[in-house]
């Protein structure tokens, strides 16, 4: 963390990742600053990986409370009242990520992250993002610089449909993010009676892109309305993917992957699509 | 996404995890979060300090205590009120038979030997219980389904053998750094440091060997004169130029290879170095004995000289003999031990540099010499993530659906997590289907403990083996055997297979069993005078076993690691079949009959799982598994 070398301390406790990506990966890393915000299952497994990986630090944001279902897919809170009771998600589980690594600086920012500026994004390297409205989205990346060549968001989500190639059925998880936009709903909230409107939803949008509808199966929506509690397992393969991402992104070592990375339980396929503007 | 009858297949069904290490830990907190609520977890490990940075359930405190247990303790920290059941032991305790395999819905595997791996493959098709095997190494992972019957066995394919070096190469013609560690480790630290009375290839075979050996005997000795830097020189003056010199001294051996250098002390270092390091006696405070330490090497990571690594080894060398004599003749190599890990640094580098083979960094060395498998947390997570979502297909008796799923470094065809069919059983799978062997082997010469220890359990892989002939039992293990009988397979132990009281010939057939693995095999023996001391060092050929060929002589990676040593167990890394080239088999075994058909194939009326399919013009649908890429992507022989 300190100066150049590694101390004896990193060496020893990071040995087995050390022959993965050699100490000067490890070393960056130990400089790295992450934000992190929305800390919903899949987010706090990302978080753990990347404590374990031993960042300089990682800031949390997140003033939701506790609830139920923040702990049924989020293994940093305990289930102990008296522990998490007055706190925010983001408190509850800084608390636990400090214990996994006591060399990672591990703390909480509190507000709305959409409303900061400049300043304040430039200490990061990295910026992890979920419960987050497409509005939130878009806002949160005028303010911050890409330092990759990576598409923005926005630019992805509206690459015009029919130049995408045919396999992508799971980029239309973004359609949901729209719909709760237009429809002002909190992120993650629908359920299979907005079918109706998100089949016309698909109508409009289909019809701006020349599209033929079936090509957005119904099966497929009905799937991405009512998925909308966490799956355990899915959450940590995705917070695995992410972490590694991220990993590499900061390390140097490879190239992270371009650009999107869906994975559907159903099939087991993890699939990689670069979706950008032409 | 889980339904009502998802939920309580997973409430009710009772779950067997074997590991609690990387994967292990990952697994049982997704469990956890998953619902399963009767989770049972073997593990024989304690915590070590290199486990931290992904075995998360674990903390600096912990480290010396069970990983079972203190697993346990960190899930129900986050979910008091599930049932977690640990065995600090090792699952091949005969405690862990077919009845206590059998009260459990699936098994789940996360461990990091081959050994381990087979027995409870054994086991599971023993009591018929589905396993879902893993495996992970830096970035690469995967997870396979196995349900007897209907699926491959885990040893229906070849898997790699732990590497194994000829003896030759090992004392007399390295040509590789992992050559000196192997002569470092396993022939000179076991000769200085370990059990006098063992066996040592040490030596250099020259015509002279009746004198030689008797010199050698002195030479190790410590003389009564001597102090421990006179000593140390001298060792080093003998191992590293006397000896060579002898070996230099047979021509044919060096006709096409590059020859050694001789090397002495007096050459590389000044005389009576270590009085002038005053700083010798500030290990003792540490209490962590080090000859980096002393002499002020900080970087494991620094490449050393000949001469560093010389300062190194007399150094280490005086420390054990000065500080841990005690323990002089009982030692081991164990990775941990820091003076162990310099001592044979130290000792392959100055070989390596008389061979001209390129030196290397202590860390290098350590996992050469330790069979490190490097480990980050993020593929285990992955990987644990995919082993729930196979084991909740299991529970579901959802046979159609499972899948072998590939975690890879580098996305191929788009495809960062690689989904394939599973095969059918193997018809020629010894373990699941009952096919007899042969082996070829010299029953006049062979000893029945030679035929234990390197067939039946070497690459048979059974720990409580049973041999018989038709009826006569030629040896057994066992606590209730009567006295005389013990003595009786003691005595055929050291008996030359044709000498024994049932004679073991050319026809004879022999059936080997493990009552505990009930695993029972059939051999046909056949006698056979000679055997290539290179290609064939056992001594004996066994045809018809399901075996990758052991490639000794080019770098072919096995999971991004360096397995090495053919004495210790190795902690086997995982296989990962796409990195795994399936050669032809070699002569004598037998190649794998029968046409190896897809889970889709066999069962025609597939495809019940809910249909995505576009309604596109162009073959392009992404939900069809593509069990014909898979035969590309392995360039495995379909027979």
């Amino acid at each position: 963390m300190n100066g150049e070398e590694l101390t004896e301390q990193e060496t020893a406790l990071y040995d087995r990742q050390i022959r993965v990506w050699g100490a000067d990966a490890q070393r960056r890393l130990s400089k790295s600053h992450i934000l992190v915000y929305g800390m919903k299952g899949t987010v706090a497994e990302f978080c753990k990986n990347i404590v374990l990986a031993g960042v300089g630090s990682v800031t949390l944001v997140d003033d939701r409370a506790v609830t139920e279902e923040a702990l049924s897919a989020n293994f940093l809170i305990l289930p102990d009242e008296n522990l998490y009771n007055g706190k925010t998600l983001a408190e509850v589980c800084c608390d636990s990520l400090k214990e996994f690594n006591p060399m990672v600086h591990v703390s909480v920012e509190k507000g709305d992250v959409s409303t900061f500026g400049l300043e304040f994004f430039e200490k990061f390297d990295a910026v992890v993002t979920s419960c987050c409205s497409l509005t939130k989205k878009k806002k949160l990346e005028e303010t911050i610089e890409c330092q990759l060549e990576y598409p923005s968001f926005e630019d992805a989500t509206t690459v015009p449909w029919k130049a995408l190639p045919k396999r992508v059925s799971k980029l239309y998880f973004a359609m949901r993010e729209q719909f709760e936009d237009v429809e002002g709903r909190i992120p993650g909230e629908t359920s299979t009676a907005d079918l109706p409107g998100v089949l016309k939803l698909r109508k409009e949008l289909c019809e701006t892109n020349s599209m033929n509808e079936s090509q957005i199966p119904d099966a497929l929506l009905e799937r991405l309305l009512i998925g909308t509690s966490e799956y355990p397992p899915v959450c940590a393969i995705i917070g695995g993917i992410l972490g590694q991402e991220v990993i590499k992104a900061i390390s140097g070592k490879g190239d992270p992957l371009k650009n999107f990375f869906f994975f559907d339980a159903m099939d087991g396929k993890g699939l990689i699509e670069d979706i950008s503007k032409p | 996404m889980a339904s009502d009858e998802q939920l309580s297949a997973i409430k009710r069904a009772k779950v067997l995890m074997v590991g609690a290490g990387g994967i292990g830990c990952e697994l049982l907190k997704t469990l956890a979060l998953s619902g399963f609520q009767d989770i049972h977890v073997i593990d024989m490990d304690t915590i070590e300090v290199s486990n931290l940075n992904r075995q998360f359930l674990f903390r600096q405190s912990h480290v010396g205590q069970s990983k079972a247990k203190v697993a346990r303790d960190a899930v129900l920290r986050f979910r008091p009120n599930i049932s977690i059941t640990p065995h600090h032991a090792n699952v091949k305790e005969s405690r862990f038979n077919v009845d206590f395999f059998k009260e459990f819905d699936v098994v789940l595997n996360g461990l990091d030997n081959l050994d381990a791996r087979r027995h409870v493959n054994r086991l599971c098709l023993a009591a018929d219980v589905p396993l879902v095997e893993s495996g992970t190494t830096g970035f690469l992972g995967q997870v396979t389904v196995h349900l007897k019957g209907k699926t491959e066995c885990y040893e229906c394919q070849p898997k790699p053998a732990p590497k194994t070096y000829p003896v030759c190469t090992i004392t007399s013609t390295p040509s590789k750094f992992v050559h000196c560690i192997v002569w470092a480790k396993d022939l000179l630290f076991a000769k200085l440091f370990g059990d006098k009375n063992q066996e040592n290839d040490l030596n250099v075979r020259s015509s002279d060997t009746a004198s030689s050996s008797e010199h050698s005997e002195d030479v190790f000795e410590c003389r009564k004169d001597e102090d421990i830097e006179q000593y140390g020189r001298r060792i080093y003056d003998h191992i590293f130029g006397h000896n060579i010199e002898v070996a230099l001294s047979n021509e044919e051996t060096w006709k096409n290879r590059n020859k050694p250098r001789p090397i002495y002390s007096k050459d590389i270092l000044p005389m009576k170095i270590t009085k002038e390091n005053g700083d010798t006696e500030k290990d003792c405070a540490t209490g962590d004995v080090s000859a980096m330490a002393s002499l002020s090497l900080k970087n494991p990571q620094d490449i050393w000289s000949l001469a560093e690594s010389s300062r190194v080894f007399l150094e280490a060398l005086r420390l054990f003999f000065s500080k841990r004599g005690k323990e002089i003749g009982n030692l081991t190599f164990d990775k941990d031990d820091q003076l162990a890990v310099e001592f044979v640094t130290a000792a392959a580098n100055i070989r390596a540099s008389s061979f001209g083979i390129p030196l290397h960094s202590l860390f290098e060395a350590k996992g050469i010499a330790g069979n490190i498998v490097h480990a980050v947390a993020t593929t285990n997570a992955i990987i644990a993530g995919l082993i729930v979502i196979e084991a909740i297909k299991v529970l579901k008796k959802d046979n159609n659906n499972f899948r072998m799923t590939y975690c890879l470094e580098h996305p191929s065809r788009k495809l960062l997590l690689m989904p394939v069919e599973p095969y059918e059983p193997n018809k020629a799978c010894p373990v699941c289907s009952e096919t007899p062997l042969s082996l070829e082997i010299n029953t006049h010469h062979s000893k029945l403990r030679d035929f234990i220890e390197k067939i039946v359990k070497g690459k048979l892989g059974m720990n409580f083996p049973v041999i018989m002939q038709g009826a006569s039992i030629l040896y057994e293990v066992g606590e209730d055997l009567e006295e005389d009988m013990v003595a009786i397979y003691a005595a055929n132990l050291e008996k030359a297979l044709s000498e024994l009281p049932s004679p073991v010939t050319s026809g004879t057939v022999l059936t080997v069993e493990d009552l505990q693995q009930e695993f029972s095999c059939s051999i046909n023996i056949k006698h056979r005078e000679e055997f290539d001391e290179e290609k064939e060092p056992d001594g004996m050929v066994l045809s018809g076993w399901v075996e990758a060929p052991v490639d000794k002589d080019n770098n072919k990676p096995i999971g991004n690691g360096e397995s090495t040593s053919n004495a210790l167990p190795s902690e086997e890394i995982l296989e990962v079949e796409k990195d795994v080239e399936f050669q032809e088999p070699s002569a004598g075994a037998e190649p794998i009959t029968g046409k190896k058909r897809t889970l889709s194939e066999v069962d025609g009326s597939r495809n019940q799982k809910t249909p995505e399919k576009l309604d596109v013009d162009d073959d392009d649908d992404d939900e069809l598994v593509i069990s014909n890429d898979w035969e590309s992507l392995t360039k495995k022989k379909r027979v």
